[in-house]
């Protein structure tokens, strides 16, 4: 099946086989993966106060493309929502190639394509009739190197999201003043820029721009937040905030994130996933994929022996 | 093994270095004296030419002391209009055909045909632009048999057309790829991508590559020549023959030796030198104004 082009035919019945399957090969882990589900579920439920909430994202068969390269070689993976997921693994792994097919930006690239399915709730995000557009709103994405709309004033790039995807939806101009404000906050950056939001958003350090940058992703109201390294160009102070950040943020959203760094996996996530060579080879709670690791390559690459 | 000598290298290194210095300082002088002798010339023998009467009435074409000496209003006006109109054509297709390449078509076979057509079409010689609108609309249609401004308009826009899509697809190409991802990934389509974020950070740079386009056709003779004809009088009708500044130099130049009419060639010249001059500041204070990719 690897290699044949994504086709209509490919029916949701059989594709839980299929991801439960890819698990079993990949993820010694599976049996309790539901345990984590749950308990974040009713946790999330008693102390939300935002009107959105994260969806889970299943990855089934996922197999990704650059032309004839295969990059993601059939991976099946949960994220569970609202909890923090992090991606390690050494460079070229396919991290990033993963998260990026989570809200079709892989295909943006000429000659890349995917197989497979990835279920936000229960639509399949490469389903028949699904716009990528709704996807990519639902599915919001920080890029590893700050990158504001250099054009734009703070404000105009918190409110680029709904300015560029609303037609009518973007409403009136009081209604983004009052989702500029939430978003900078919930971004933590309000207190920093609410005197200069008519300043350029180049102009702050980068720190800023990244939490500017996640202002504007959150301000599109999406369920599930990818991060592709995104502390990666930041001092240590800039990327604590940032790290905070995420742990505020996973109260509404699903999150999942993509990092070289251990410790920030260690200090972030609630499960962590270890991909090697395109395949996933292990994901559990990040306990104890970073102490009891049950497979040799997570714990010789968590121990430093390679990577 | 002996200390590290901090002193300035061997003797032979600084004298390479002086000789290298001098070489380039020369071969710079000797690229800018034609250009300032050019600049000085002009404008030394066209403002004497340049009176009330040089910009408010139309050539006659009569040599001095042969009675009224008339000036370029037309000229300039036809110019003007002529460009203008050339531009109105050539400018949207030109980024039209950038945008296609660099946002829909990177990279596939098609796209490198087109590029190459671009590139071959850069070095068409103007005249051959003039013969081919001469022979297709002035007289190869039997009603269309007339020399006309409009036609010279097309003559110009399709020498603009390669230089503007050209560089504007280098400048699109300069546009970051992360800030296209990141439009995409708020759920942005495609079209609002490039309306909103490619072509305002690309901006500057699309209006200096169009404005080199406009200095160039504003100065071309030839296409012009088999397209609007010559006349003196000022219309604005693109429909009619217009006349134009670089064919009232030629004609000038062409009809006699007479220091009047070699003065208000010279005097064109400067008008030409002067407009050019003023869109190239106009440009450099919309392109400060931006902050974008320059």
């Amino acid at each position: 099946m690897n290699g044949i082009p994504r086709r209509s035919d490919q029916g949701e019945e059989a594709l839980p086989e299929t991801a439960a399957a890819e698990r079993q090969q990949n993820s010694p882990w599976t049996p309790s993966s539901a345990t984590p589900i749950a308990a974040t579920r009713s946790r999330a439920g008693d102390s939300r106060e935002a009107p959105s909430q994260g969806r889970a994202v299943v990855l089934a068969d996922l197999n990704a493309y650059y032309g004839k390269a295969h990059a993601i070689k059939g991976v099946g993976l949960d994220y569970a929502a609202n909890q923090v997921t992090a991606m390690i693994g050494p460079s070229g792994c396919g991290k990033s190639t993963l998260v990026r097919c989570i809200n079709r930006m892989h295909e943006e690239i000429p000659g890349a394509y995917t197989t497979g399915s990835i279920m936000l709730d229960d639509q399949d995000i490469y389903g028949e009739n699904v716009d990528v557009v709704a996807v990519r709103r639902a599915v919001g994405m920080v890029f590893q190197k700050p990158n504001p709309f250099p054009t734009m004033s703070i404000f105009d790039n918190v409110a680029a999201g709904l300015r560029l995807t609303g037609g009518r939806r973007g409403g009136k101009r009081e209604n983004i003043k009052d989702r500029v404000e939430r978003s900078l906050r919930g971004a933590g950056l309000w207190e920093e820029v609410k005197d200069r939001l008519s300043e350029p958003g180049i102009g702050l350090s980068g720190g800023q721009q990244q939490r500017l940058c996640i202002a504007r992703t959150i301000a599109v109201e999406p369920e599930v937040i990818l991060m592709d390294e995104p502390c990666s160009a930041l001092d240590p102070i800039a990327t604590l905030k940032v790290e905070e950040l995420i742990d505020e943020l996973k109260t509404r959203y699903t999150i999942v994130i993509v990092t070289h760094n251990m410790q920030q996996a260690a200090r972030v996530a609630d499960t962590t996933a270890f991909m090697l060579a395109g395949e996933l080879v292990e994901v559990g709670p990040t306990e104890r994929i970073f102490t009891k690791p049950s497979d040799s390559r997570t714990e010789d690459y968590v121990s430093g022996k390679f990577g | 093994m002996s200390a590290r000598s901090l002193t300035l290298t061997s003797a032979r290194r600084r004298r390479t270095d002086v000789v290298a210095r001098w070489v380039l300082a020369v071969a710079t002088v000797l690229a800018l004296v034609p250009l300032v002798l050019v600049v000085y010339y002009v404008v030394n023998k066209g403002a004497s030419a340049w009176n009330t009467q040089f910009f408010t009435k139309d050539p006659t074409g009569n040599s001095t002391g042969f009675g009224d000496e008339g000036g370029l209003k037309s000229a300039i006006l036809g110019t003007i209009e002529i460009v203008a109109i050339a531009s109105a054509i050539a400018i949207p297709i030109g980024i039209a055909v950038a945008l296609w390449l660099t946002e829909y078509h990177r990279g596939g076979w098609l796209g490198n045909v087109v590029r190459y057509f671009i590139d071959v079409m850069t070095g068409v010689p103007a005249i051959v632009f003039g013969i081919f609108v001469y022979l297709l609309l002035v007289i190869g249609q039997p009603p269309a048999s007339a020399y006309a401004g409009w036609k010279g308009a097309i003559a110009l826009a399709l020498l603009m057309l390669p230089i503007v899509a050209r560089s504007a697809e280098v400048v699109l190409l300069l546009v970051p790829e992360s800030l296209r991802e990141a439009a995409l990934a708020l759920g942005a389509p495609r079209w609002k991508v490039i309306m909103r974020i490619v072509l305002p950070a690309a901006l500057p740079g699309l209006l200096t590559g169009s404005l080199l386009a406009i200095a160039r056709a504003a100065g071309e003779t030839a296409p012009l020549l088999f397209t609007i004809a010559v006349t003196s009088g000022t219309t604005f009708d693109p429909g009619q023959r217009m006349n134009s500044l670089p064919t009232q130099i030629f004609n000038n130049l062409n009809s006699s030796s007479d220091p009047g009419l070699i003065s208000r060639a010279w005097g064109g010249a400067l008008v030409l030198l002067a407009m050019i001059f003023v869109l190239n500041i106009f440009a450099r204070l919309v392109s400060r104004r931006s902050p974008a990719i320059r």
